[in-house]
């Protein structure tokens, strides 16, 4: 991929993620990370995972915002009105922030193995989507089925949950 | 040309991102939208290490399906953790955090 496209979609990505934050109206927040995510899956695609790119698209901007969307518009949460700020504990935020931050810029520019650019793959005739159907089901078999369960047990979680009267 | 750091640093900016928005954001919806932001900053490196780990011509396909583990226990993290926020708000009317404190010492 080129810097121009991967610098282009990186800003879209980080911008949005940054309006979901500032967003005072939830469903603008969440119309925003869409937005946000499906940047990520073009980083994706640029990096030769099409099929993350794919279920990141499916499941993310899919099934998991269409969700987040249903519960905002059934609890009809408004913009929220300004209330008074803590502001211990906003500045208190703020200082980890500027930290982590400066931590995250020497670990990367410390990193001298991350220097090299990528080196060239070959385009195989099987594609990605049967390499990891491969790696999958012949080395992940049994954390395949544990993920079932938890969720299976997760959906029986959330009609529990669900339940009126909690016994 | 692009290079391993600059998909580090731009994961490592999106989690910041999101845990900014965990940190100085007060409602709970928006905390856990800025929760997913955090995972798909942990699975953008991830897949930036697989695709840097070329072996035989091919990316390492051990972290691509770990990020596809990830994306399935996610979904199921969001479902069940609006489950709680529903039932949380049908208790209380709110989606504050700050009005959520029976559970302070």
């Amino acid at each position: 991929m080129t810097p121009v496209l991967f610098w282009t979609f990186s800003g879209i990505m980080l911008l949005f993620a940054t309006l979901v934050v500032v967003n005072r109206n939830p469903v603008a927040s969440a119309l925003s990370l869409v937005v946000s995510f499906l940047g990520l899956a073009a980083l994706f695609v640029s990096l030769d995972a099409f099929f993350i790119g794919v279920i990141q698209i499916l499941v993310y901007a899919g099934a998991v915002m269409v969700l987040f969307l249903f519960i905002i518009m059934l609890l009809d949460l408004r913009a929220e009105g300004r209330r008074k700020v803590n502001v211990p504990a906003v500045f208190g935020g703020v200082v980890v922030i500027t930290l982590f931050v400066k931590v995250l810029f020497d670990v990367c520019y410390g990193f001298q193995g991350g220097r090299a650019v990528f080196p060239p793959i070959e385009h195989s005739a099987h594609g990605d989507v049967w390499h990891i159907g491969m790696t999958l089901f012949q080395t992940y078999k049994l954390p395949l089925q544990v993920v079932g369960t938890l969720v299976l047990v997760a959906s029986i979680g959330v009609v529990l949950l669900s339940k009126r009267e909690l016994r | 040309m692009v290079t391993l750091n600059d998909y580090l640093m731009v994961s490592g900016l999106l989690f910041t991102i999101g845990f900014a928005g965990v940190l100085l954001r007060r409602n709970i919806i928006i905390i856990f939208m800025a929760l997913e932001l955090m995972l798909n900053a942990a699975n953008l490196s991830l897949v930036g290490f697989s695709r840097f780990n070329v072996q035989n011509g091919l990316p390492d396909y051990n972290a691509q399906v770990l990020v596809f583990f990830i994306i399935t226990v996610a979904a199921a993290e969001v479902s069940v953790g609006l489950a709680v926020i529903v039932a949380l708000y049908r208790a209380r009317q709110t989606t504050h955090v700050e009005d959520i404190t029976s559970l302070k010492f």
